[in-house]
């Protein structure tokens, strides 16, 4: 990027290149290193992945007499054969199913929990912040076995309900730790302005904190629906152990089941690996934008 | 900036309405019925599913119990005696405050050093951002299974080293005891990088531009606007980031249990794959392990709390306020 470039790209609300070259000489080295340790860092995220990707396009024969080859011819066999498979379109519907049950549980209970901890002031508030931030320190798996004996008394083992209720459980600590500062952070004058105007407490959670929220709501949408999509142990307790049949386990399962069931065919679980990476990578890069370019404050507007 | 009608202190409350903004207020009946409409569902939800179980791990712990006949073979502590006796458990402990440290102290000043340099303008942001966050989005199961394939003995790793002439660093990596921990380690940095940066982006979201084009125009340069304006400015993300990485490394589970098992001889055994391995057949004394993992979390989490995250919570009643 030239010099030229930058000053006429830079908007206003951030730091010139004029003011830039006013602190430092005229030509900022630091720009080439920026790009350069841009390029590393995204090289070593990318390459094992795209490893798993191509590797998907051999032969199990030729993966095994060169694990680093180049494929040669392409083969799109493992592909087809894994897109041809009712069972990965099943795992996908659950993994849908369950994510986005899960996200919507814990973004609408997490921010009316949040909202309360981050703008009430109420006896206990400290003590009920503290509940939900020592969820934390609760993994699934220390819960695990007691946990699939209560969703097995109360019926919810094979179900859909059964993984998307605990899942909201376990991610509310996260949302609202996250969602505490960013309520707060959204200026007493909107409130007092808000009731001048005659909106209750309710009125002004609905009409200002959450379109202000917006962005952090994303974020924690986002953290909870890849977790969701993510997850294993819990679908495994409930779909696998809890006789859900397999063409509706949840993508992980069935990566999971699909590489020990066919561990001698590197090609395929290399090519049922990159397929199942496909739906959560496709989200992701969508609303990665949203994230980190949304989560500008309210007051600045 | 006066005082807003929920936040209003214990004194405001108390007298008389000093405004005609507090005219509104019918009481404390109504705050609690608000109080108790918007967190009660995440409270109960939260009470039934997380809370319950748990209590239930620690009911079971002082049982021998296979999880099939009634709970009636009270043993009081012997559960916890065994582990806490037990090498492996020990080694167990010893690899995820390993991990623990590692994380905080190479993870963190790395994600912190990528987000300040991507927070600018330049080429291809977008594209760069979203290539970094990769590795976070995969489920550990995949990512596991595509770090296995790579690391095993005829994987690719090996390969590529052999194909450079570094073939004498071939190794089984994850099966050599002497490095399969920092195998482990490296595995979840690429994993975890991604989510720390994301975290800290956000923060830099928040440090007004105004501030870093005040302190430019007074002639500071880039670093000493990064570490007297910026950093502090994102202190309370990198404190909430430090609380979640340690409670992760603490539970880690996923990543071990795929690749590794634990093995080889214990070198990557963590608290959590002890649990699984023993608590399928012995529920009372993997409830134990369960709550030796919890206690110990809950004491790294409460000193951290106390020392730490308690000047974030302690801004909670007041900012916005004055």
């Amino acid at each position: 990027m030239t010099a030229t470039e930058a000053v006429t790209t830079a908007s206003s609300s951030r730091p010139s290149r004029r003011a830039d070259r006013a602190a430092g000489s005229g030509f900022d080295w630091g720009q080439p290193f920026v790009y350069l340790v841009a390029i590393m860092i995204v090289l070593v995220s990318v390459v094992p992945v795209a490893y798993v990707w191509i590797g998907g396009f051999r032969s199990t024969p030729d993966l095994n007499a060169n694990p680093a080859g180049w494929p040669d011819p392409w083969l799109i066999d493992n592909y087809l054969r894994v897109l041809g498979s009712s069972r990965f379109w099943g795992s996908v519907f659950s993994s849908s199913i369950v994510g986005v049950g899960t996200t919507l549980g814990v973004v609408l209970l997490g921010v009316m929990a949040a909202f309360v901890i981050a703008r009430y002031d109420f006896r206990g508030r400290g003590a009920l912040y503290s509940l939900f931030a020592a969820g934390l320190m609760f993994p699934l798996t220390v819960a695990a076995l007691p946990l699939t004996i209560l969703l097995r008394d109360i019926g919810l083992q094979g179900s859909f309900l059964g993984v998307i209720i605990p899942q909201v459980a376990f991610a509310l600590p996260t949302t609202i730790i996250i969602l505490v500062p960013f309520l707060r952070a959204i200026p007493g004058e909107l409130e007092e302005a808000a009731s001048i105007d005659g909106a209750s407490r309710v009125g002004f959670f609905w009409r200002i904190i959450l379109p202000l929220s917006m962005p952090g709501l994303v974020t924690v949408g986002v953290l909870a629906f890849v977790g969701s999509w993510n997850a294993y142990l819990l679908p495994l307790l409930v779909m696998a152990a809890g006789g859900m049949p397999q063409d509706l386990w949840t993508l992980p399962l069935g990566v999971q089941q699909f590489s020990t069931q066919y561990s001698a065919d590197t090609g395929a679980v290399l090519a049922y690996t990159s397929l199942a990476m496909l739906p959560a990578l496709a989200f992701f890069l969508f609303a990665e934008k949203r994230i980190v370019g949304g989560l500008t404050g309210a007051v600045k507007g | 900036m006066s005082t807003s009608v929920i936040q209003a202190g214990p004194a405001a409350t108390a007298g008389p309405a000093p405004s005609p903004r507090i005219r509104r207020r019918t009481g404390q009946g109504r705050k609690w019925l608000e109080i108790g409409l918007f967190a009660g569902p995440a409270l109960i939800v939260f009470l039934a599913f997380v809370i319950l179980p748990v209590v239930l791990a620690a009911v079971y712990s002082f049982f021998n119990w296979n999880g099939l006949t009634p709970l009636e073979r009270f043993i009081g502590f012997d559960n916890y005696v065994r582990a806490l006796t037990d090498p492996l458990f020990l080694k167990g402990i010893g690899n995820n405050f390993t991990i623990l440290v590692a994380s905080v102290l190479v993870q963190g000043p790395i994600a912190i050093a990528v987000a300040l340099l991507l927070n600018r303008r330049m080429r291809g942001r977008g594209l760069i951002r979203a290539l970094i966050f990769v590795p976070y989005v995969l489920a550990e199961v995949v990512a596991g299974l595509s770090w296995k394939l790579l690391l095993s003995p005829r994987g690719g790793v090996n390969a590529v080293l052999e194909s450079i002439g570094l073939g004498d660093l071939a190794q089984p990596w994850l099966a050599n005891p002497d490095i399969a921990l920092w195998v482990m380690f490296g595995i979840l940095s690429w994993k975890y990088l991604g989510f720390a940066i994301l975290l800290m982006l956000a923060g830099l979201q928040g440090v007004p531009a105004e501030l870093t084009e005040a302190a430019q125009l007074d002639g500071a340069g880039w670093w000493r606007i990064q570490w007297h304006i910026t950093l502090p400015l994102i202190a309370p993300t990198i404190r909430i980031w430090v609380f979640l990485s340690m409670i992760g490394s603490l539970q880690l589970f996923d990543m071990v249990w795929v690749t590794t098992r634990g093995g080889p001889v214990g070198a990557t055994n963590t608290m959590a794959v002890y649990m699984i391995q023993y608590g399928q057949t012995q529920p009372g004394f993997g409830s134990a392990v369960a709550v030796i993992l919890f206690l110990i979390s809950l004491a790294v989490a409460l000193v951290y709390q106390r020392f730490a995250l308690r000047r974030d919570l302690a801004g909670a009643t007041t900012s916005g306020v004055r």
